[in-house]
């Protein structure tokens, strides 16, 4: 089951009255199997919705996307997402958010629930509701949620852009592991530089809205990786510039 | 529960039953000292003396349990129709479109306004108060339950799609539990609907129930037994909202 992605030529107009604005222009991208890509860029830049048409959520664009040269014509079990907004249902009990989805044999399903459960750290939390859950603890649920079928690709919208600072970090320590774990394709959406460059092997760097993709920037740092190193600042100098380019600015001050 | 809080529940006890009693006290002063004269309002105690007898000699249970009967089974059939009918106008835009301006045009009448047809269509037995029933209790079940469901927030069928969940376990694992707490509120309008057009049929055309013995006490001049039949009305009214309640606390627990 390997899954290459081929994103070719694609554009994407919203309508809103009788204007049409690009949101996407002219996206080429190939993604290997077992990659993390980080889609970085600017709210409104699209690539949020970049990341719904690889999903199948959103079909009405112009151009390609293949997956394992299969063109991409709707959600399906080998891609699950996971939104900004964990989305848990909050009739359901933890167990039974990470269990709705699955598709498979139904003797497994428990043994499977209860791997995921370890596996995001929420043993003894099972039986609880949404609403008895922290930001964290929820997208975690979400996580798991997603990756009950084993799916070739994680999509992530922007996953941990509602948690505060401290969660976030362990949330991507997390993300690691079940990367680690999972050994699947991840492609997550962000505005979070430095959280594009602790996770991705790959920045795919988008510009302003309409304006395509503005530069990738290949991430060869070995996991796990220190915050703090020289490599890491010099990374997350050269993504920061893209955004700042047109201003000579003293990068520390900001940082 | 330590002390303070014990205290705290009880002074909300007492806060919760505190202008009932007053009401009462000031009643039953105002009734023995001759500011209120007792054939136009009798005194509280008379009044409990006649419930306890009332009790003793059945009348009062039968009628209530007449009266609980025909609201049961009114209500049964509205909240089963309008629960089907609801689930079909959401779903289907064809039926909605083709049942709209009946429901419509069938929404405003009073069910009170039924009355003189169902009477004349079903007589003055059982069938007649069934049918105010339900008329007044069908429309607030309908209509909640539409609205229940077309405000289903639609990115939980967004999370759906992606696991490619079937329409059957999509309704009965999204839908269903996703509209239940405005359909529960749609019952609990409903059932008070329900009874209070129980007692206004049984007040128009009836030999029987709590509306019938409410008219009958007017026709004998006895206030006593008309202020009773209003309470009992009250009194059962509010327990059957209880009621629903309870079932509505034990079923959504989200």
């Amino acid at each position: 089951m390997g899954n290459k992605i081929e994103i070719k030529n694609v554009n994407k107009n919203f309508f809103g009255g009788t204007e049409a604005t690009e949101v996407l222009k002219d996206i080429n991208l190939s993604i290997e199997e077992g990659e993390f890509i980080c889609l970085l860029g600017h709210s409104g830049c699209g690539k949020s919705t970049l990341l719904r048409i690889i999903a199948g959520l959103e079909r009405n664009y112009e151009g390609d996307v293949t997956i394992d040269e299969k063109k991409v014509e709707g959600p399906s079990l080998d891609k699950a997402v996971v939104f900004q907004d964990h989305r848990l249902f909050p009739w359901f009990t933890v167990e039974q958010n990470i269990a709705y989805g699955y598709a498979g044999n139904e003797e497994e399903k428990e043994e499977r629930v209860k791997n995921l459960i370890k596996l995001v750290g929420l043993e003894s939390f099972e039986k609880k509701y949404p609403n008895q859950l922290s930001g964290g603890m929820s997208q975690r649920v979400a996580i798991a949620r997603a990756l009950i079928n084993q799916p070739s690709l994680l999509l992530l919208d922007e996953p941990f852009g509602a948690l505060d600072a401290l969660t976030r970090i362990n949330m991507q320590k997390e993300i690691l592991k079940i990367w680690k774990n999972q050994k699947n394709t991840m492609l997550m959406v962000t505005h979070d530089i430095d959280e594009a460059v602790a996770l991705s092997s790959r920045i795919v760097i988008l510009g302003q809205r309409g304006s395509g993709i503005k530069k990738i920037v290949n991430v060869e740092l070995s996991y796990p990786r220190v915050r703090s190193s020289d490599d890491f600042t010099l990374i997350r100098n050269k993504v920061y510039k893209n955004f700042f380019d047109e201003e000579n600015v003293a990068l520390e001050y900001y940082l | 529960m330590d002390d303070m809080k014990k205290r705290q529940v009880s002074f909300l006890g007492v806060k919760y039953i505190a202008l009932v009693l007053l009401i009462i006290i000031i009643w039953e002063t105002a009734s023995i000292t001759g500011v209120l004269p007792t054939y136009m309002l009798p005194a509280p105690h008379a009044i409990l003396q006649l419930f306890i007898k009332k009790l003793s000699t059945g009348e009062l249970l039968i009628n209530v349990l007449v009266s609980i009967r025909r609201v049961f089974l009114g209500f049964l059939i509205a909240s089963v129709i309008a629960i089907v009918f609801g689930i079909l106008i959401s779903v289907s835009a064809n039926f909605e479109v083709v049942t709209s301006l009946l429901l419509q045009i069938l929404k405003p009448i009073p069910p009170i306004a039924w009355i003189p047809i169902a009477i004349i269509w079903l007589g003055i037995g059982e069938q007649s108060k069934i049918f105010i029933i339900f008329i007044g209790a069908f429309f607030p079940i309908l209509t909640n339950v539409i609205d229940g469901i077309v405000q289903i927030d639609k990115r939980y069928f967004e999370v759906s799609q992606t696991f490619e969940i079937s329409r059957r376990k999509l309704i009965t694992n999204v839908m269903i539990p996703a509209a239940l707490p405005q359909v529960m509120t749609g019952l609990k309008i409903g059932l008070g609907n329900a009874w209070i057009c129980v007692v206004a049929a049984e007040m128009i055309a009836a030999t029987s129930g709590i509306g019938y013995m409410l008219m009958d006490g007017r026709s004998l001049s006895m206030p006593g037994q008309v202020i009773l039949s209003m309470i009992m009305v009250g009194v059962i009214g509010k327990i059957m909202e209880d009621i629903l309640r309870l079932i509505q606390n034990k079923l959504v627990k989200y």
